[in-house]
């Protein structure tokens, strides 16, 4: 004689799913350029960019190639942590993985003396505030570790 | 020179918020057969197979194509899946056009799924960013695109306002109500949209897509075999594909060169000069409402900073000279790895005269967009019912 297992002893009762889960911890590795930078943050509170050698542009995140030209880039760049504000949002939805609880204010930004965006958030300055064009500038974190999170945020100028 | 290619069949499942009567193979096979049956053919005369879909995340299944390309009848069969962020289901379709054009396989069956409700899907899509970079920062589809939105909305504060947005939002959904497939069928107003709660300023509740559940499904054949399975195929007369990098000087959320030059690339091939005048409607990928009036600016359909205008004026409307997004769009269903796909399904549908009740009258030429990645990959596809 074969048992049944619990939930299915009522047949009337219907199986609809099974749950699955990862737990999976990656370690992605950072390479020359990204370990220049996060040092630059983490040690001399300074954001660097690098320049193609064939545009000119000062590129963020720092690479060895330009994503444009393809040419390679050289020369290193110490940029301001000030400079303006080209778009934010507001987020109000909650979900995993988010910098820290809804509402927050999302923002690209573009440092004086870079060409590319650099993407954190804004705070000390309430949403209906804000305005494209605005000038901004870091607000550094004392406890750094080389991440993006060593910029508590940007504050208004 | 390439071969002339058709879509000759279409089937797509009834895009819902949780399907729990089928698991996701059998949720593809539903749109697999469905095309088969509309292009009057069996598994043997599929030469090849191709499938699409987003990232195994989404609903945590890696390397999906183990079971779901046996569902969609590849077992005996050359097998490819295709993999490119939101334009995956349009790059499925021209993965089986290059297919039929290089003149290796005469028939070929593309499909594209999603089965959303089985994970997390803006966990997923924030799982998309670059994790040595913005990953932390950048939350999901909504908040990027909300930076699209705001800087669109800078740019021409005096021409485009929030509730432009909101009238799309309004007309796609009310196209919905006629598309039997479609998830969100609603009769809303512009002050509906403008009061619903705010989700990534200036992105509201209505402004966005929902999730769904679904899969889409195309048989495209080459020239010889077309003509005979179906008196009205809907020829393949342009595609374009354009890949941008997000990290470089001169980036433009507002008016993406990827677009611009996949629409480019696709006018060329169709012989479109004023795709305004030359096209009768257009499938545009428009997750979040305001990137409707961004995407028609960058392909043409109307000047840059006029896409509000171009809304409001009604031409857009289902009654209008040129209807956007009869089927309702991606505002009204979006199972993402299908949705690029139901934009070329939702538009050859069209070029067939196929499409029932939001069938616009008189369509000879559609066009088919959708977008994907960090606003970076762009494709274009024109339909024709003529060669």
């Amino acid at each position: 004689m074969v048992e049944l297992a619990r939930g299915q002893e009522d047949a009337r009762e219907p199986v609809t799913e099974v749950t699955g889960a990862m737990d999976v911890v990656f370690k992605h590795s950072y390479g020359e350029h990204y370990d220049r930078f996060y040092r630059e943050m983490r040690d001399n509170k300074r954001i660097v960019g690098i320049k193609c050698t064939r545009c000119g542009g000062v590129l963020l995140p720092p690479r060895p190639y330009c994503g444009k030209c393809y040419a390679p880039t050289r020369e290193w760049v110490a940029l301001s942590d000030e400079g303006s504000l080209l778009t934010y949002t507001c987020v109000h939805l909650p979900f995993i993985g988010q910098p820290t609880d809804p509402p927050y204010v999302y923002a690209f930004i573009m440092l004086d003396g870079a060409d590319v965006q650099f993407p954190h958030m804004l705070g000390e300055i309430e949403p209906e505030d804000i305005e494209v064009g605005m000038r901004v500038k870091a607000v550094w974190n004392t406890d750094r570790k080389g991440t993006l999170h060593d910029i508590k945020y940007f504050r208004p100028v | 020179m390439a071969h002339a290619v058709a879509v000759v069949g279409t089937g797509q499942t009834k895009y819902v918020s949780r399907r729990e009567d089928v698991n996701i193979p059998e949720m593809v096979r539903e749109a697999a057969q469905r095309a088969m049956e509309d292009a009057g053919v069996t598994v043997d005369d599929i030469d090849a197979v191709v499938v699409g879909s987003a990232p195994e995340i989404f609903e945590g299944v890696n390397s999906p194509e183990n079971w779901v390309g046996i569902a969609a009848v590849a077992a005996g069969k050359p097998l490819m899946r295709i993999h490119t962020g939101g334009t995956v289901g349009a790059s499925t379709t021209i993965a089986a056009y290059y297919h039929v054009a290089s003149g290796v396989f005469d028939v070929v069956l593309a499909v594209a799924y999603e089965k959303l409700s089985d994970g997390i899907a803006q966990y997923g899509l924030s799982a998309c960013y670059d994790p040595l970079w913005d990953r932390d920062f950048a939350c999901g589809a909504p908040a990027l695109v909300a930076l699209q939105t705001r800087e669109y909305l800078a740019r021409y504060r005096n021409k485009v306002t929030e509730e432009h947005g909101a009238m799309v939002a309004v007309k796609n959904r009310k196209n919905a109500i006629k598309n039997p497939y479609a998830q969100l069928q609603l009769e809303i107003t512009v002050e509906d949209v403008m009061r619903s709660a705010p989700v990534a300023t200036p992105l509201k509740l209505l402004d966005c897509c929902p999730t769904s559940d679904g899969a889409a499904a195309m048989i495209i054949a080459g020239d010889r075999k077309a003509r005979k399975m179906t008196p009205r195929p809907a020829w393949i007369a342009g595609v374009g594909t354009c890949t941008e990098s997000p990290y470089v000087p001169n980036v433009d959320m507002a008016y993406p060169e990827s677009c611009v030059r996949a629409a480019q690339q696709a006018y060329q091939m169709a012989w479109i000069y004023d795709p305004l005048r030359d096209l009768d409607m257009a499938e545009i990928y428009e997750a979040f409402s305001f990137q409707e009036l961004i995407w028609s600016e960058a392909l043409g359909l109307c000047e840059p900073g006029d896409g509000g205008r171009f809304v409001e004026s009604g031409r857009t409307a289902m009654d209008g000279e040129f209807p956007i997004n009869p089927s309702g769009g991606v505002l009204s269903s979006n199972p993402i790895g299908a949705s690029a796909m139901i934009r070329q399904l939702e538009a050859a549908t069209q070029v067939m005269g196929k499409a029932g009740e939001h069938q616009v009258p008189g369509v000879e030429k559609a066009m088919a967009h959708s977008w994907g990645g960090a606003i970076q990959f762009s494709t274009v596809t024109v339909f024709s019912s003529r060669l």
